[in-house]
């Protein structure tokens, strides 16, 4: 591992001033400290900021929002009930991911901001456009199992790998940010970044910005009753999502009024098409209708290589996601959370 | 310039001083520079679980711990929850249930199981696989393990009524 400069600051701006090119900030360290291991980063400079004062709380706001500080750990923001209560899928959608242990460490911001886990990027050795702007793409044409089918260009077809910002995405949540040109709101959709010319430019972050908190609109609490996160993955525990949606609904005399939908593990974002939650409104909830909704969902997909079968899969876990949702969200966390098995996982 | 830094840690109630690297890896300096060897390391990559440790409350994967992260922390390794003479009740537990085989992963099951224990007393057998997916047996002995824990849970649960 290359040598590098330790920092610990007292606050939000000595952390921010600390900040140079080629600096990194430092959060639970579960994906920094990996990949610093296989030397596919090299920050010559390790900000910590997991002890900054005032950014690991959950508060109600007044405009009966909720405001997530960025260095909540995920398995006290999945574990805490009220927070549980109101955002069933962003509790589900953390449970579901990582480990015990590496929830415990890993915070809201780092979540947000871990990498892709395309192994050309955590290779050094292989080209990658993400790591080194025009260094070309090690991963096309070879293993593509696990790359995009939305959204994606020749420049990189890496995938997102948090189950978290899913139900963010889909929830309209904002990122509050600070950095050395002050403080801003991003809303999720424009948070992470498609390839385009720049893939190295992964999110809306400017060189030093740092992320304070996440806030959720009262609005996003209101689906609490009829939201689900589902992810298929290779293992049904400890694993990645290979396709992954977040389902929410609110219904009003046995029609659907607002449907909201994000989809996972097919893109360098989480994938929301606008399209299909408004082909939802005013109709009653219906199998078909939500195989119609998944099918517009996915109409722009195509393979980036050997994952075609990744379109058919995310079609129908958005469609199983959206039945689930309208079926109610469980009373209890299941056993195994976000699992396409289990007595949670039928309608 | 990346000089070594003082680092003090409490480990398993003892405070203990060095200078090391930031780079260094806590499972590296307890096992090589303190010589506390129960924590393995197994996959180095965040995965097995076998350098499980409590720092500050809570079970982490001591392989994804920068040393400096640790400067002021509490650590409990398996070293500070039994010994062969007085072993915990999930040491014994995993004795009486072939809890192990090879004896790898052991040390970061029982570390992880204190604390998933303390967090919940009467765990059902699905929160005992929920609670440790980060924790893998090569040697697959995951039934038994499950079944250590569980009889752990119960012997604790009896031995706490009775106390109360
Ligand atoms: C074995 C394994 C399995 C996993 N499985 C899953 C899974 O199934 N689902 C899933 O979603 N995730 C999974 N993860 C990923 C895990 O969720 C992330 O590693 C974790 O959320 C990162 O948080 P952290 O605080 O540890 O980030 P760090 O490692 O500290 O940081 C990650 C990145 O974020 C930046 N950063 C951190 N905080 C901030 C901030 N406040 N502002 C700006 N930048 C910041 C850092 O500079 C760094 O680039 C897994 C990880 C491992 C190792
Ligand atoms: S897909 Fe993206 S992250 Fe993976 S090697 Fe290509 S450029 Fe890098
Ligand atoms: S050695 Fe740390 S998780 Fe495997
Ligand atoms: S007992 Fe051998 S690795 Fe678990």
């Amino acid at each position: 591992m290359n040598l590098f400069d330790y920092l610990r600051p007292a606050s939000v701006s000595d952390a921010i001033a600390a900040w140079q090119p080629g600096a990194a900030y430092l959060g639970g360290g579960t994906n920094l400290v990996d990949l610093m291991k296989t030397g596919a980063l090299q920050p010559g400079k390790v900000i910590d900021i997991a002890r900054l004062p005032g950014l690991d709380r959950i508060e109600s706001l007044p405009d009966g929002g909720t405001r997530i500080g960025a260095l909540v750990k995920n398995s006290v923001l999945a574990g805490d009930p009220d927070f549980a209560a109101a955002f069933p899928m962003i509790a589900e959608a953390l449970a579901s991911g990582a480990s015990g242990q590496l929830r415990n460490a890993a915070t809201l911001g780092g979540n947000l901001m871990q990498r892709t886990r395309c192994v050309y990027f955590q290779d050094p050795h292989s080209a990658c456009n993400r790591r080194e702007s025009g260094n070309g793409c090690g991963a096309l044409g070879g293993d593509t199992q696990n790359h995009a089918v939305l959204g994606w260009n020749d420049a990189c077809i890496a995938t997102n790998p948090s189950d978290l910002c899913v139900p963010l995405a889909a929830l309209d949540a904002v990122v509050e940010t600070q950095g050395p040109n002050g403080r801003r709101d991003i809303a999720f959709a424009d948070f992470h970044r498609l390839p385009g010319d720049t893939p190295e430019r992964e999110t809306a972050l400017e060189p030093g910005e740092l992320i304070l908190a996440v806030r959720l609109s009262s609005n996003a609490a209101a689906s609490y009753q009829n939201s689900r996160y589902l992810k298929l993955r290779e293992r049904t525990s400890f694993a990645f999502a290979l396709v992954s949606a977040a389902a929410a609904l609110q219904l009003k005399d046995g029609r659907i009024t607002e449907a909201r939908l994000a989809i996972g593990g097919v893109a360098a974002k989480p994938w929301r098409v606008p399209a299909a939650e408004a082909l939802m409104l005013g109709q009653p909830p219906d199998t078909d209708l939500f195989r119609r909704a998944a099918a517009v969902a996915l109409e722009d997909a195509t393979p980036s290589g050997n994952n075609g079968y990744k379109i058919d899969l995310a079609r129908r876990i958005a469609a199983r996601s959206l039945a689930l949702a309208a079926a109610g969200t469980p009373t209890r966390m299941p056993a195994l959370p976000a699992s396409v098995f289990g007595e949670s996982a039928h309608v | 310039m990346s000089k070594k830094m003082q680092i003090t840690l409490t480990v398993n109630g003892e405070t203990q001083e060095l200078l090391a690297e930031p780079r260094e890896l806590l499972i590296y300096v307890l096992r090589e520079r303190l010589n506390i060897t129960g924590p393995h390391v197994g996959c180095e990559t965040s995965h097995c679980g076998a350098c499980t440790v409590t720092m500050d409350g809570k079970s982490v994967k001591s392989c994804t711990v920068f040393a400096a992260q640790a400067n002021g922390a509490e650590i409990t390794t398996i070293e500070g929850i039994g010994s062969p003479d007085s072993l915990h009740v999930l040491q014994n537990a995993f004795r009486e249930h072939h809890g192990l085989q090879c004896g790898f992963c052991t040390p970061g099951m029982i570390t992880r199981a204190t604390k998933l224990l303390e967090d919940n007393p009467n765990p059902t057998e699905e929160d005992v696989r929920f609670g440790m997916a980060g924790n893998l047996c090569r040697c697959t002995g995951y039934q038994n393990i499950v079944k250590s824990v569980l009889a752990a849970a119960t012997e604790l649960s009896a031995a706490k009524e009775a106390a109360e």
